[in-house]
C-alpha cells in the first residue's frame, strides 16, 4: 500500500497548490478589484476611524476632527460653519467630500505620498498615519469682513494677494452649515443634505465666488479688459474716444445707453474720464473700433476662456474654477454689447480679482492658491506653496496707465466708496443686465497699493442686487482691503 | 492477506538493534516555539489594537501551552516514539486560533455591548477571560483530554479494527440524528448538522466522521483483494467488476443524502473524497479515483440542475451560483462570500497586520471564516504558512502509514491525515472562492468544541499510529511478514476491553 499511499500525498500537494494559487488570485491579482468593491465596509470605516488632519487658518481650525469613541471614530467639525464652507467644503459619509476636503483628502487622510516617511516609520511602530494638517492662505480678518458684509446678501467676494497668488478670502451667500453633512447620523446628513437645494445648483451649495450657478455677465468691470486693450493699442488715459448720449449700432440690435444721461453726453470724453464715469456709449464704440479679435485675445491674456483650477499641495487636481467666458460677438450690436460687458460675456468674482491683481502687480498675474503649507501631525512642515505666475496679460507701462485711469475711479468717480485714507486705491464697478426686468448684478473690481506695493485684488459680485448693487458691492470690496490692510 | 515486501515497512534501526532516539525533547522544544509564535502574534494583536500590550496577552498562549505540556507528558509516558512534530503542529494551528477567536473578540465583546456599535475607545476594557477565546481554550482543555485518553487507552491502534462494525453504525447513527430531529434543534445557517440540547450544542458528524474512517479502513483491508479484481480495461485503466461497486455507491449515496437533508456539502465531499482515496490507496487502483471523481462530477451537476426547481436541492443550486459571481450581490445572497473575498484582498501579500483588520465586516469571523480574519491580518503569506502546517500534518500522518506495519494501520492513518486536507481544501477553498462554499470547521483553528474534540482525537490516533510505526520491535513479538494476525496477538488490546 505504501505506493499508493505515497501518490495519495501527490492529491493533497495537488489540492494545496490549487488552494495557494487562488490565494494569490484573491489576494494579489484581483485584490484591488475586491477592495475596491463600494460594499467593502472598510472604505467608509477608513475614511473615519484615523484622525483627519485639520484645515487650518492662522492658528485656528476651520475643520478639525474629534474623537467621539463611535464606531466611525471621528467626527469632523467645521467652528466656522457657512463663512468657509465655500472653502473647506464638506465631508460627509452619504454624500462624499467638496472643496478642500476633497481636493486635499488624500493629504487630510493620511495616505499621501508626501507622508511616506510619517508611513514608513508608522508601520513599523504598527500605528496608523494620522493625517496632515492644510494650512490656508486666507486672511482671517479679510474673510470674517468679506462674510460679515455679505451673509445678509446673495453674491461672493474673493481677495487674493496681487504679488504671490495667495487667496486671502472668498466667501459665498447664502452658504450652508457643513456640520450637519459630517453628522454619523445618517438622517441628519439626509435631511441637511436635501435643506440645501444641491439639485438647483444655485443653492446655498452653490460656491458663487468660484461661479457656482454661474458666471454672470460683468457689466462695465469688462471696460478694464477693453481699456487695456486700447492702451496697447495706442490709446493713452488722455486719448478722447467718441462717446455721446446714445449709440445704435449699425446692424440693429439693443441702442446702447448710459446709466444716466449726465455721464459723458459729449461727443467725445478722454478714456479716463470715460471710465471713471462708466460711459457705455464710448466703451461700446471703443470695443468695436478695436475689433472683437483684440478685446477677445486681451481677455483671454488675462485667463478668460480658460479651464482654470486652484492648485492643491498634495493632490494633482486642483479646485475647478468656472471658466469665465468672452462669447464669440459677430457684428457690430454683439461687439458693442460685449464691450459693455454684456450679451454673452460671464466671469467669476475670482477672475475679476485675478484682473485687478494683474493690473495693481504691473501686469504680471499670479496664479491663486488657496493653500500655504501641509503640515504634519505635529505641525511640521511638509510642503510649501510654491508661487507661480499665471500670465502678463498687459505690460508693466500699461498697468500703469490703467491704474491712473481706475484710481480716478475710486478718487472721483463710481467707485468712491471703496476710498481707504492713505492709499492707493482702484478699481471698476459694474452693473449688469441679465434677462427683462430682472434686478441687475452689480459687481465691483479693485485693488490696493501701499507706495506702490500691491497689497490685494477684490472681486466682489452682488446677484440680482439692483438699484445701487455695484454701490454696496464697492462698499464691501472697501471693507476686505481695509481688513487686509488693518485699516 | 497483505504483502509487507516493502523494505520501508521495517523500522529504522529495527534490525540492528540499535537503540531508536525518542524525539520527546524535539516535541517539548518545538512545543514551546510553537508557544512563541502565538505570543508574539497575541502581543502585536493588542498592541495594534489598543495600542499597548499588556501582561494579560500572555494569558490564553499560556494556558495554550499548559494543556500542550500535558499532551506531552502523556505522549512521553504512553507513545515514546511517537512523531515529534505532530502535536507542536496541532498545537500551534490551535493557539493561533485561539489567539485569533480572542482578537476577534475584542471588537465583538464590545458591540454586544453596546448594541451593535463598534467603540474602539473601549476596547481596552476586554479582558483575557473574555469572549470565545477563553472558551475556545476550554475546548482544547476537553479536546486534549479526548487525546491522551486515545493515546493513553488506545495502546495498539489495531485493537480499533474489533469494533469497526460498531463505530461504522455509531458513525451512521451520529450523521443521521440532525437530519431526522427538527430544524430547531439542529440547524443553523442552513446546515442541519447540529445536536442542540439545552447547554450545549454538538456537531455529531465531526466525531462521526472518525467512527466511519476506522470502519473503512478495516472494511477496505479486508475486501482490498476483492475490489482490486479487475474485469475490463478502458483506456488503460483496469476497472471493476460491476457487482465490486456496490460499497462506493453506499457512501456515495450517503453522501448525497447529507447533502439534501442536511444540506452540508462539506460533509458530503468529505466523506465521499475520503472513502475514495482509501479505496485507490487499499487497492492500487487508479479506476476507483475516476469512478470516485465521476460519481461526484454527477452527482454535483445534477444536484445543481435539480436546485432549480427540487426544494432539497435548492441550498446547493444557491451555493454553486453564488460562487461562480461571489460579488453579483455583495448586500443579500453573496453577502458572507463578498465579505470574506473582500477581507482577503485588503491583506494582500503581507496582510493588515494582526488586530490591524476589520473582522466585524466578516460574518461567522471566529469560526466558518476564520481563514478570512487570519488572511486579512497576516496575509497571502501569513495563510501560506498555515497551509503548510496543515501539510505537514498530513504528510507526517501519511509518513506514518508508510511506516506502520499492519495494513488496517496504514489505510487508517492514510485516511485520517488525508480527510484532514480534504477538509482543509473544502473549506478554505469554499472561503477563498475556489469552490462552492461549505460550512466545514476549519480544522483547529475554527471556534468550536466538536471539531477540536474531533481533530484532536485524530492527531490522537496519528500520534499512537507514528508510535507503533517508529518504536524499535523486539524480535518476533509483532507482526512481520508471516506472524500472526496483528489484532489477536497484542497485549494492549486488553486495555481496551475495559
Amino acid at each position: 500500500m505504501n505506493p499508493t499511499l505515497r501518490r495519495a500525498s501527490l492529491v493533497i500537494f495537488v489540492m494545496f497548490l490549487a488552494l495557494l494559487g487562488n490565494l494569490t488570485r484573491v489576494q494579489f491579482f484581483q485584490a484591488k478589484s475586491y477592495a475596491e468593491n463600494p460594499s467593502n465596509p472598510r472604505i467608509l470605516k477608513d475614511a473615519y476611524n484615523v484622525p483627519r488632519g485639520a484645515i487650518m487658518v492662522g492658528r485656528n481650525p476651520v475643520a478639525y476632527s474629534k474623537d467621539t469613541g463611535g464606531e466611525l471614530r471621528y467626527q469632523r467639525f467645521y467652528p466656522k460653519g457657512e463663512e468657509y464652507a465655500p472653502i473647506t467644503g464638506y465631508m460627509s459619509q452619504v454624500y462624499g467630500n467638496s472643496g478642500v476636503e476633497r481636493y486635499e483628502n488624500s493629504v487630510l487622510n493620511g495616505t499621501d505620498d508626501l507622508l511616506f516617511t510619517q508611513k514608513l516609520s508608522d508601520t513599523i511602530t504598527g500605528k496608523k498615519t494620522e493625517g496632515a494638517n492644510v494650512l490656508l492662505t486666507i486672511n482671517e480678518k479679510a474673510q470674517d469682513a468679506a462674510w460679515n458684509a455679505l451673509k445678509d446678501k446673495k453674491g461672493a467676494a474673493v481677495a487674493i494677494d496681487p504679488k504671490t497668488g495667495k487667496i486671502l478670502a472668498m466667501v459665498t451667500s447664502p452658504s450652508y452649515d457643513p456640520n450637519p453633512l459630517a453628522s454619523h447620523d445618517t438622517d441628519t446628513v439626509t435631511k441637511a443634505w436635501d435643506s440645501y437645494d444641491p439639485s438647483s445648483g444655485a443653492g446655498p451649495m452653490a460656491n458663487r465666488a468660484l461661479g457656482g450657478g454661474g458666471p454672470w455677465p460683468p457689466g462695465s468691470t469688462m471696460k478694464v479688459i477693453v481699456s487695456a486693450a486700447a492702451l496697447e493699442n495706442g490709446y493713452d488715459p488722455s486719448t478722447n474716444i467718441p462717446a455721446g448720449r446714445s449709440y445704435q449700432p449699425e446692424d440693429g440690435g439693443q441702442e446702447i445707453h448710459n446709466d444716466v444721461d449726465s455721464i459723458c453726453p459729449q461727443d467725445q470724453v478722454t478714456m479716463l474720464v470715460a471710465l471713471r464715469d462708466s460711459c457705455n456709449t464710448g466703451f461700446a464704440k471703443l470695443g468695436v473700433h478695436l475689433g472683437a479679435q483684440t478685446v477677445v485675445s486681451k481677455a483671454e491674456a488675462f485667463g478668460l476662456n480658460k479651464q482654470m483650477t486652484i492648485p492643491m499641495l498634495g493632490q494633482d487636481d486642483g479646485i475647478p474654477v468656472a471658466k469665465s467666458v468672452t462669447g464669440d460677438p459677430h457684428g457690430e450690436s454683439q461687439v458693442a454689447q460685449s464691450s459693455i460687458g454684456q450679451f454673452n460675456v460671464a466671469e467669476t468674482p475670482f477672475q475679476e480679482a485675478m484682473v485687478a491683481g494683474a493690473v495693481a502687480n504691473d501686469g504680471t498675474e499670479m496664479q491663486p492658491y488657496l493653500v500655504q503649507e501641509i503640515q504634519g501631525s505635529d505641525y511640521s512642515t511638509l510642503r510649501t506653496a510654491q508661487e507661480s505666475k499665471f500670465g502678463q496679460p498687459i505690460d508693466s507701462g500699461t498697468a500703469g496707465k490703467l491704474r491712473e485711469m481706475m484710481n480716478a475711479v475710486v478718487s472721483d468717480g463710481t467707485g468712491r466708496r471703496a476710498q481707504i485714507p492713505d492709499i492707493e486705491v482702484g478699481g471698476k464697478t459694474g452693473t449688469a443686465e441679465h434677462g427683462d426686468g430682472a434686478p441687475e448684478h452689480g459687481w465691483f473690481m479693485g485693488y490696493a497699493r501701499d507706495n506702490g506695493d500691491p497689497k490685494v485684488a477684490v472681486g466682489v459680485f452682488l446677484e440680482s442686487a439692483g438699484e445701487g448693487g455695484s454701490a454696496d458691492a464697492t462698499q464691501i470690496g472697501g471693507d476686505i482691503m481695509k481688513a487686509v490692510l488693518g485699516k | 492477506m497483505p504483502t509487507f515486501a516493502q523494505p520501508a515497512a521495517v523500522p529504522p534501526g529495527a534490525a540492528a538493534g540499535r537503540r531508536v532516539p525518542t524525539r520527546r525533547n524535539t516535541e517539548l522544544f518545538l512545543l514551546l516555539f510553537a508557544f512563541a509564535v502565538t505570543v508574539v502574534l497575541s502581543a502585536a494583536a493588542q498592541a495594534a489594537l489598543i495600542d499597548t500590550v499588556r501582561p494579560d496577552c500572555l494569558v490564553l498562549p499560556l494556558l495554550v501551552l499548559l494543556i500542550g505540556l500535558v499532551a506531552h507528558v502523556v505522549v512521553r509516558i504512553f507513545a515514546p516514539y511517537a512523531d515529534p512534530v505532530l502535536l507542536p503542529l496541532a498545537m500551534l494551528v490551535n493557539g493561533l486560533g485561539v489567539v485569533f477567536i480572542h482578537r476577534v473578540d475584542v471588537p465583538s465583546e464590545i458591540m454586544a455591548q453596546n448594541d451593535g456599535r463598534d467603540l474602539p475607545t473601549k476596547y481596552s476594557t476586554i479582558g483575557a477571560f473574555d469572549g470565545l477565546g477563553i472558551q475556545q481554550v476550554a475546548w482544547t482543555a476537553l479536546a486534549v483530554i479526548f487525546f491522551c485518553l486515545v493515546v493513553a487507552v488506545v495502546r495498539d491502534h489495531r485493537s480499533l479494527s474489533r469494533y469497526a462494525y460498531t463505530l461504522g453504525l455509531v458513525g451512521i447513527v451520529l450523521v443521521a440524528i440532525p437530519a431526522v430531529l427538527p430544524a430547531s434543534m439542529s440547524a443553523t445557517n442552513g446546515a442541519k448538522v447540529w445536536i442542540k440540547l439545552p447547554f450545549f450544542a454538538i456537531q455529531p458528524g465531526e466525531l462521526a466522521k472518525l467512527a466511519l474512517f476506522v470502519f473503512f479502513a478495516y472494511y477496505l483491508v479486508r475486501k482490498r483483494e476483492v475490489l482490486s479484481l479487475a474485469s475490463k480495461r478502458v483506456l488503460g485503466l483496469e476497472f471493476p467488476r460491476p457487482r465490486d461497486l456496490g460499497p462506493v455507491i453506499v457512501v456515495w449515496i450517503m453522501s448525497v443524502l447529507i447533502l439534501v437533508f442536511e444540506k452540508d456539502l462539506g460533509s458530503s465531499l468529505l466523506y465521499l473524497g475520503t472513502f475514495v482515496v482509501m479505496l485507490y490507496i487499499a487497492t492500487e487502483r487508479k479506476s476507483w479515483l475516476v469512478i470516485g471523481f465521476v460519481l461526484f462530477a454527477f452527482g454535483a451537476f445534477a444536484a445543481y440542475s435539480l436546485g432549480t426547481w427540487l426544494g432539497p436541492f435548492q441550498n446547493f443550486h444557491d451555493r454553486v451560483d453564488i460562487w461562480l459571481d461571489p460579488m453579483s450581490d455583495p448586500l443579500n445572497t453573496t453577502f458572507q462570500l463578498s465579505r470574506s473575498l473582500i477581507s482577503l484582498s485588503v491583506g494582500g501579500l503581507f496582510g493588515a497586520g494582526p488586530g490591524a483588520g476589520d473582522p466585524t465586516s466578516v460574518p461567522l469571523a471566529r469560526s466558518d471564516f476564520i481563514i478570512a480574519t487570519i488572511g486579512e491580518e497576516l496575509g497571502m503569506f501569513g495563510l501560506a504558512a498555515i497551509l503548510l502546517l496543515y501539510l505537514l500534518i498530513t504528510v507526517r500522518g501519511i509518513k506514518a502509514g508508510t511506516v506502520v506495519r499492519d495494513p488496517f494501520g496504514k489505510l487508517l492513518a492514510g485516511g485520517l491525515a488525508f480527510s484532514m486536507s480534504i477538509q482543509v481544501f473544502v473549506i478554505v477553498g469554499g472561503v477563498t472562492d475556489l469552490i462552492p462554499l461549505t460550512g466545514l470547521t476549519t480544522p483547529f483553528l475554527s471556534y468550536g468544541g466538536s471539531s477540536l474534540v474531533a481533530n484532536w482525537i485524530l492527531v490522537g490516533l496519528l500520534i499512537r499510529i507514528s508510535n507503533d510505526a517508529r518504536r524499535p520491535t523486539p524480535a518476533g513479538t509483532t507482526g512481520g511478514p508471516g506472524g500472526p494476525p496483528p489484532q489477536l496477538q497484542s497485549a494492549a488490546t486488553e486495555v481496551i476491553k475495559l
